[in-house]
């Protein structure tokens, strides 16, 4: 009878519960297993030593202060960006626009900085382009948000194109405000009055940039867990029909989400013109919005689990330049180990959410991966 | 119960486990040749996954199935056809913008036995004769060239079924069947079922109602827990000992109906017409009048409007015209239409609905219970402005637990985790201790056992003692016959009745649910 038995060799089942302890391990051997499987790789294309390529790794984030405080200003940006889009997808708004958001408020530091140089005090500009930048990202947030609470327009599609024009928009005020004349950028803005440069904290120049993006993690994990509107948002989330059942009116929260979504991200803009780089280029949000989607996705829209996945997202590029530069490779190995990397991180979550049993053999002992 | 023919079908020592729950442990079942069994089990007792051990869907993790004697694995749906076996699902699995025909060639790649090669033309003319002759063998009624959007739901299952029977089937299986039929749709089937039996085939209908068992089948498995308890010839036993087998100790089969008490009208409903929002007329110029301390019944196919009532009642639903008054205790009428539920409930009316859909909107399915609790009550003022307050509902969810004897892991499962029967009792816990003057409720024991049923009916009638105006929106006319001191009756939008709960017979209701009558309103 057993010979003939066609009993199906895997099954797959949907996991009731799971222990956190399990969930992490799974993440943690996920982690585990990509490092095997890049070091594999490394030794096949390279006939590199992975141990090497991988302090190299480590050394390129923290091998020095500077690095350190690098990794941490990196962190701190990509940060705020997925802190900033996780109400929106808690609430199912498929915000793919946070780069637009930023590069809005990117914008409208920008212009403060240079049209009102010598026109009233640093400090009066800084405060100046901070409103501007909060209401730049809040406006272009607030676009696709209106039109998907009014006419259930596709905020995926729209947000999207908000990011092109926003980048178009840039690009002309590059050209409008460049400097040196002809030379298709900007360059450093006011660089003899310093006029709009947020001031540096402590004399550590990326501090401040850490500062903000550590309340501003806090708050959205407050907002999101204990607060009414996060409460609200997340009913949104789960059910609309459930939200308008029990009087939530579904548009308004829709719109309020984004534009505080919006804030966050034009808050980012500002701190990465006025506070780190002082520069507009049209590449200045750097792909952050959908790294931040990643980012936020991976921790499960839980702020403080955010910083542990930006971590491994900034750990990873640093690196990946690193050993770009050190061992003479290709720059595209490195997003070649990040890709694993992530492939085996992403693809843990299967693993949390099913189990899969292999054919019991003899007796009953049932595989679990 | 000894039988000296081979079964067609016969399972030995069946057992099926997801993680660690046993769907069914040990299961012996016989079933023979022109006999109809029915398979009689409450929620949750392993009817359907035995039965989807058959078609294909499961395999077994212990024991074996033969047929006509013969050991067979079903790995696959496409085995289970092998086989002569065809399962009807609960949910029609047909492609809305096929015809009756395309659905039911779909996937076929044989025909009389020969395979159809790959490339050949699709041969609808000959697949629609072929349907028609079944039609014709057995009684039903299918046009094949009739899309399936255009159907009612009657016409649904029935090409579900002819779609079994064109691919060859002779064992039968249905899963609850009558569950979405009218009585005169349900009589309609039971004859097909009758002439299936007399043309030699196997028929096995799940279900959990009783009466039906009674007057179709010839015999009865019984299922509890996953466990096979019994299989008795219907015509040998009765309704008290097959609900005893099936609930595993006594249960009352009847009803409560207190007399209603201090009778006085609460909410008038005057010319209420609602369209839907590509125009179609859903409500049309419905009148009625539901009292405190009495249950009015809802009656229809569903799809009659039952849905919109409530939800034009809630605020939910704009409203085309008319009026929906509420009526205080001094007389005085407030007019709820236009209001949202936000106004509403400012204006002191507390109005409970238990909806439909309960995890697609009286609950979040992903929510905990705690935060469940919470939808009611989270724009009520909390220690700090702006911040939830978790501890009321947190009290509330232990209260409802504790009175509801609802079974959970704990207060911080989500509300999916849970079975129906405990989802229901949250939600209509929930909405009880709003201390509400009116309590509507849909489908309120939709898919629930008999005890969670029992619960929610004793629920029911103590707000109608509290002189809560209670209208009950229900499926099973024999409940709603023996709840409800006055049925309104629904169909197509409009009202086709309403009748006395203690007075009308099943007949008389089910005629109305089909035919549009200028009904007395009262």
């Amino acid at each position: 009878m057993d010979k003939t038995k066609k009993e199906p060799l895997i099954h797959i089942t949907k996991r009731k519960m799971i222990s956190k302890k399990r969930e992490w391990a799974i993440r943690l051997g996920s982690i585990l297993i990509a490092l095997v499987v890049c070091a594999i790789i490394t030794t096949l294309t390279t006939h590199l030593n992975p141990i090497s390529v991988y302090a190299s790794m480590i050394d390129g984030s923290f091998g020095s202060e500077r690095k350190i405080w690098a990794l941490l200003k990196e962190l701190s940006i990509l940060l705020m960006v997925s802190v900033a889009l996780a109400p929106a997808f808690k609430m199912k708004f498929w915000n793919l626009g946070g780069g637009g958001q930023v590069m809005a408020g990117v914008l409208a530091t920008t212009s403060c900085m240079i049209l009102l140089e010598n026109k009233m005090p640093s400090g009066a500009i800084i405060l100046v382009s901070l409103i501007a930048a909060l209401a730049a990202g809040a406006l272009w947030a607030f676009i696709p948000a209106f039109c998907k609470a009014k006419w259930n327009t596709n905020e995926t599609l729209f947000t999207l194109m908000m990011n092109y024009v926003a980048t178009q928009l840039v690009a002309y005020f590059i050209i409008k405000w460049e400097s040196p004349r002809g030379s298709g950028k900007i360059g450093i803005i006011n660089p003899n009055t310093e006029a709009g440069w947020l001031p540096v904290v402590a004399g550590k120049q990326y501090l401040l940039p850490v500062l903000v993006a550590i309340v501003i993690t806090i708050f959205m994990y407050i907002y999101l867990k204990y607060s009414k509107q996060g409460y609200e948002l997340s009913v949104v989330g789960e059910s609309q029909n459930t939200a308008r059942y029990v009087g939530i009116n579904v548009g308004k929260v829709i719109i309020r989400t984004l534009i505080l979504c919006g804030l966050i991200c034009g808050l980012t803009g500002w701190l990465l013109v006025a506070g780190t780089d002082h520069t507009m280029t049209t590449t200045i949000e750097a792909g952050r919005g959908f790294l931040g989607v990643m980012v936020a996705w991976l921790a499960h829209f839980n702020p403080i689990g955010m910083v542990l996945s930006g971590l491994l997202m900034v750990f990873m590029s640093r690196g990946g330049g690193e050993i770009s530069t050190a061992f003479g490779l290709n720059k595209s190995f490195g997003d070649i180990l990040t890709g694993i990397i992530l492939f085996f991180v992403i693809g843990s979550e299967f693993f949390i959410n099913y189990q899969i049993h292999f054919r019991k053999s003899h007796g009953k002992e049932a595989a679990d991966v | 119960m000894q039988d000296s023919r081979t079964p067609a079908v016969s399972m030995r020592n069946i057992t099926k486990t997801f993680g660690s729950i046993v769907a069914n442990r040990g299961v012996n079942l016989d079933i023979y040749r022109g006999e109809i069994l029915s398979l009689l089990g409450e929620n949750g007792s392993g009817k359907t996954t035995l039965m989807n051990m058959l078609s294909g869907i499961y395999y077994p993790d212990e024991g074996e199935i033969f047929i006509d004697g013969k050991p067979v694995q079903i790995s696959s749906p496409k085995d289970a056809y092998d086989y002569g076996i065809g399962m009807i699902y609960q949910h029609f699995k047909l492609v809305n913008v096929f015809t009756a025909a395309q659905n039911i060639i779909l996937g076929i790649d044989s025909h009389d036995g020969k395979k159809i090669p790959k490339w050949n033309k699709l041969d609808l003319q000959t697949a629609s004769k072929k349907i028609r002759e079944i039609c014709d063998a057995y009684g039903f009624d299918v046009d094949p060239d009739k899309k399936v959007y255009d159907m009612s739901v009657s016409e649904k299952q029935t090409v579900e079924i002819v779609k079994v029977l064109y691919k060859g089937a002779d064992i039968l299986i249905l899963d609850e069947p009558t569950a979405v039929l009218t009585p005169q749709e349900t009589e309609k089937l039971f004859n097909v079922l009758r002439n299936m039996r007399a043309d030699g085939k196997t028929v096995v209908i799940i279900t959990h109602k009783l009466h039906e068992v009674e007057e179709i089948s010839d015999k009865v498995a019984v299922l509890r827990k996953g466990e096979f308890i019994g299989q008795l010839i219907t015509s040998e036993t009765n309704a008290q000992e097959m609900t005893n087998m099936m609930v595993g100790r006594e249960v009352k089969l009847n009803i409560d109906r207190p007399e209603p008490k201090n009778v006085k009208p609460r909410l008038e409903v005057k010319g209420l017409t609602v369209k839907s929002e590509d125009g179609v007329v859903k409500l049309d110029d419905v009148s009625f009048t539901a009292n405190t301390g009495e249950v009015l019944g809802i009656a229809g196919i569903s799809g009659c409007g039952q849905k919109e009532l409530l939800e034009a009642i809630a605020g939910l639903q704009p409203i085309e015209s008319g009026d929906i008054l509420y009526v205080e205790d001094d007389g005085s009428k407030t007019n709820l239409v236009g209001m949202s539920d936000l106004e509403i409930d400012a204006k002191g009316v507390s109005l409970a609905f238990v909806p439909e859909d309960r995890l697609g909107m009286g609950l979040v399915a992903n929510m905990d219970l705690v935060d469940n609790m919470m939808l009611r009550s989270f724009r009520r003022k909390g220690k700090i402005a702006g911040f939830t307050d978790r501890k009321t509902p947190r009290d509330l969810a232990q209260k409802v637990v504790d009175e509801l004897e609802v079974v959970t892991p704990g207060l911080e499962t989500p509300i999916r985790r849970l079975s129906g029967g405990n989802v229901q009792k949250v939600l209509v816990g929930r909405e009880i201790a709003m201390n509400p003057t009116i309590l509507m409720s849909a489908y309120a024991v939709r898919g629930l056992d008999i005890n969670a049923s029992y619960t929610i009916y004793d629920l029911i009638n103590q707000q109608k003692q509290r002189g809560v105006a209670v209208i009950f929106v229900g499926e099973d006319l024999d409940v709603l016959l023996e709840l409800s001191d006055r049925i309104l009756v629904l169909c197509g939008g409009k009202v086709s009745g309403v009748v006395d709960g203690r007075t009308a017979d099943k007949h008389e209701v089910g005629l109305l649910m089909t035919k549009v009558g200028g009904g007395a309103v009262g």
